[in-house]
């Protein structure tokens, strides 16, 4: 199915017969599309996302990345001894690495824990970043808004789904993670990072909402990712200009001399998803990441919105 | 006849069908500007509004305070503390610092507490504690994605260091708390990093070279506080400018404790609750089993020549040395204003040439970087300087430090000439 057919399909749920002759006035909106039909057109757009071979590609290298980390553990580990245990300094390697072999769940804290700072940002800034420009660099963009949307309506969607694709690539690590953990590693009884013990089911819990804050992180990045997609027209530079403000933002957020503007850089507090693992839980950072997420969403939303609905469409 | 209007949805204005005039198109950017100014806003004035409003408490002695503070029983509470040491040790390029090194020294992948203490002398922590009556109590260090924990439990000790999957295990001596002694229960612990403990210790060398005045109110996590004031007299050298203690209000629990120096600035040490809560813990907060496959270290019977990974063997090693080198060890002066006096035997540290390979000439000629050359009656020597203590190593290897500034320290080895 081709590209333009998609667009086609995704056209089909528009309620044509509301705009025969309907007066411009304000007073009665007979021909607003009812809410449906905006789910509609974040259906057709989450649906030509991920059947798009590049993203089916960025999600099976998601998927592999728990995998890999799984058997190099298990092979590390198969003759007998503990993680690192030839090493001397023990506790210096990734987050989560010595538990896995004696928990497999902790594979999914591992993998997010590994994946949190490049891969995922990585694949999100791809999708959000192609959004808006990838449509005007293929020239299907002016076809898109001759349907009966709106601009605010078709940035919704595409942000909507820029969103969806956050969890839905947070939950391929998670889930494959999950698997692998299961298949490799024993499970049980899981002790949670204060030394606490948990069962195994209170733990899956956790580690659902690990999987959520995960994905809430990557929505600022996202964000920004869309904003940048409505200013060019080149889908390639918005997805290279956001991967490359992400690796930007990393890199200041290890730089001491600049710890003033730390918390207000949208990587600082991504691997707070950890204190979801202590107990009692520490909330101050997780609730700080998620105001800062949201923050960014609010002013780089807005200004996304500012610029497509001011933008002039030329291609 | 009706307007042909192609595809058009009659709207609200919101949803921009009509092609917005070159105004309103500029008009739109004020939304992100205007969230943005909305949270810089929200950002500055919030943690100011929350500091403003001291509380309006009666009127309290130092005395009755002190004293409501030694009748203080509150035998449960948790909550976080947060901990900041600037004791402006040099720091080494990559943002490590001497303290550091330190840690990394005694750090040998074991979970034993003393590495962890000295991670606490540099920068800010986040801990987290816990405490239900003498038998029960437990600390841990918020670390990135790690924890480490300290859990007493009856006659058991345990450290976790999630970091490393490692274990720490003693067991309390049984007879410590019919001697008293409540700090030998959790020997070398982190509990000395709390604000009760530190208010203890300073508490406890108050004397006449003092002054203990109630300085105010404040609000601490939340609760109400008197803050104690506590500064040397007047004419002393002490490069300590004061402490001050913010007590609770309603039970006498200290709940920060800050260290400023004389020179001004940020404080030396700042310790506070940011959260606290004086109810029972949760049931289980107190219990730890090592988790499968986590290595679990013996703490090493004293004395014994086969503790594990040389571990009390180089500590009684050292022992030995701390101990020979201890020996000289005077202290003159009083109250603030003590000086320790350290004469390490042959003058190991008169050379000041810089570029030994190893040994003391090397330590010196670090030193001779760090420090600054000073001369008196006494001959010359090195000025080694952090916020807090100083420390003069004259030429003929004798070692003055103490927690006062550089001219008392000149004294002091002028009149131990």
């Amino acid at each position: 199915m081709s590209r333009a057919e998609e667009r086609r399909v995704a056209d089909t749920g528009v309620p044509r017969t509301a705009h025969t002759g309907a007066p411009a006035g304000r007073a009665a909106n007979p021909s607003r599309p009812n809410p449906l039909w905006a789910l509609a057109l974040f259906r057709s757009e989450l649906a030509i996302t991920l059947r798009r071979w590049r993203t089916l590609a960025l999600l099976g290298v998601l998927a592999l990345i728990p995998i890999l980390i799984g058997i190099a553990v298990k092979i590390e580990t198969s003759d007998g001894g503990g993680f690192g245990g030839g090493r001397g300094g023990a506790g210096e390697g990734p987050a989560f690495f010595p538990q896995i072999t004696n928990n497999g769940i902790f594979l999914v804290f591992a993998s997010l824990a590994a994946t949190l700072p490049v891969f995922l940002p990585m694949v999100v800034g791809v999708i959000a970043g192609d959004a808006i420009a990838g449509e005007a660099g293929s020239g299907t963009l002016r076809y898109l808004l001759v349907a009966p949307a709106g601009r605010t309506r078709l940035l919704l969607a595409k942000f909507t789904t820029t969103m969806a694709f956050c969890l839905i690539a947070t939950l391929v690590v998670a889930l494959t993670s999950l698997v692998t953990g299961a298949l490799l590693f024993p499970l049980g009884d899981v002790t949670l990072i204060s030394g606490i013990t948990v069962s195994f089911e209170e733990a899956l819990l956790r580690a659902l909402g690990v999987a959520a804050l995960v994905a809430l992180s990557l929505v600022g990045i996202a964000t920004v990712g869309l904003f940048i997609s409505t200013l060019t027209n080149s889908g390639i530079a918005a997805m290279a200009t956001t991967v490359g403000l992400v690796i930007t933002a990393q890199i200041l957020d290890t730089i001491p001399q600049l710890h003033a503007i730390h918390p207000y850089l949208f990587p600082h507090y991504w691997l707070s998803f950890a204190d979801l693992l202590r107990e009692p839980v520490y909330w101050d950072e997780l609730v700080k990441n998620l105001g800062l997420q949201g923050l960014y969403v609010a002013v780089f939303g807005s200004a996304a919105w500012a610029r497509f609905t001011a933008k002039d469409i030329t291609a | 006849m009706a307007r042909i209007r192609p595809t058009q949805v009659a709207d609200d204005g919101f949803w921009d069908e009509e092609r917005p005039s070159r105004g309103k198109k500029a008009a739109r950017y004020a939304a992100p500007v205007a969230v943005a100014g909305i949270a810089a806003a929200t950002i500055g004035l919030v943690p100011a509004l929350a500091s403003t409003g001291d509380p309006n408490l009666p009127k309290i002695s130092a005395q009755e305070l002190i004293s409501k503070m030694a009748a203080s029983d509150a035998q449960q509470m948790s909550g976080s503390v947060k901990i900041t040491t600037d004791l402006g040790i040099p720091s080494l390029p990559g943002g490590g610092s001497i303290a550091d090194l330190g840690g990394a020294q005694g750090g040998d992948a074991s979970a034993a507490p003393e590495s962890k203490l000295m991670e606490l002398i540099s920068g800010s922590h986040t801990l987290r504690v816990a405490t239900d009556g003498p038998e029960k109590q437990r600390v841990s260090i918020v670390e990135n994605a790690a924890e480490y924990s300290m859990i007493h439990n009856g006659g058991e000790i345990w450290a976790y260091d999630s970091g490393s999957n490692s274990a720490f295990h003693a067991t309390a001596p049984k007879d410590a708390k019919a001697k008293g002694d409540h700090r030998r229960e959790m020997p070398k612990d982190l509990r000395g990093a709390t604000p009760q403990e530190m208010a203890k210790t300073v508490l406890s060398a108050v004397d006449d070279t003092t002054d203990v005045t109630v300085d105010g109110t404040s609000r601490v996590a939340g609760r109400e506080a008197y803050d104690l004031l506590i500064k040397p007299k007047q004419n002393s050298d002490s490069t300590i400018g004061s402490v001050r203690i913010a007590v609770d209000a309603d039970n006498g629990v200290p709940l920060k404790f800050t260290l400023s120096p004389k020179s001004g600035g940020k404080a030396i040490i700042d310790v506070g609750f940011t959260k606290v809560d004086f109810g029972k813990p949760k049931a289980g907060t107190f219990d730890f089993t090592p988790p499968k496959g986590a290595k679990v270290t013996e703490e090493p019977k004293a004395g014994h020549k086969d503790a594990p990974k040389g571990f009390g063997s180089k500590d009684s090693k050292d022992f030995k040395d701390a101990q020979g080198a201890l020996s000289g060890l005077k202290v003159v002066g009083e109250g603030w204003d003590s000086v320790a006096r350290l004469d390490t035997p042959g003058g190991a540290a008169a050379p000041t040439t810089p570029g030994g390979d190893s040994g003391p000439g090397g330590a010196s000629g670090l030193l001779g970087g760090f420090g600054k050359e000073v001369k008196g009656k006494f001959g010359s020597g090195t000025v080694v300087s952090t916020r807090l203590v100083n420390a003069l190593v004259t030429a003929d290897g004798k070692v003055f430090v103490g927690a006062v500034d550089k001219d008392a320290l000149i004294k002091a080895a002028n009149a131990a000439k």
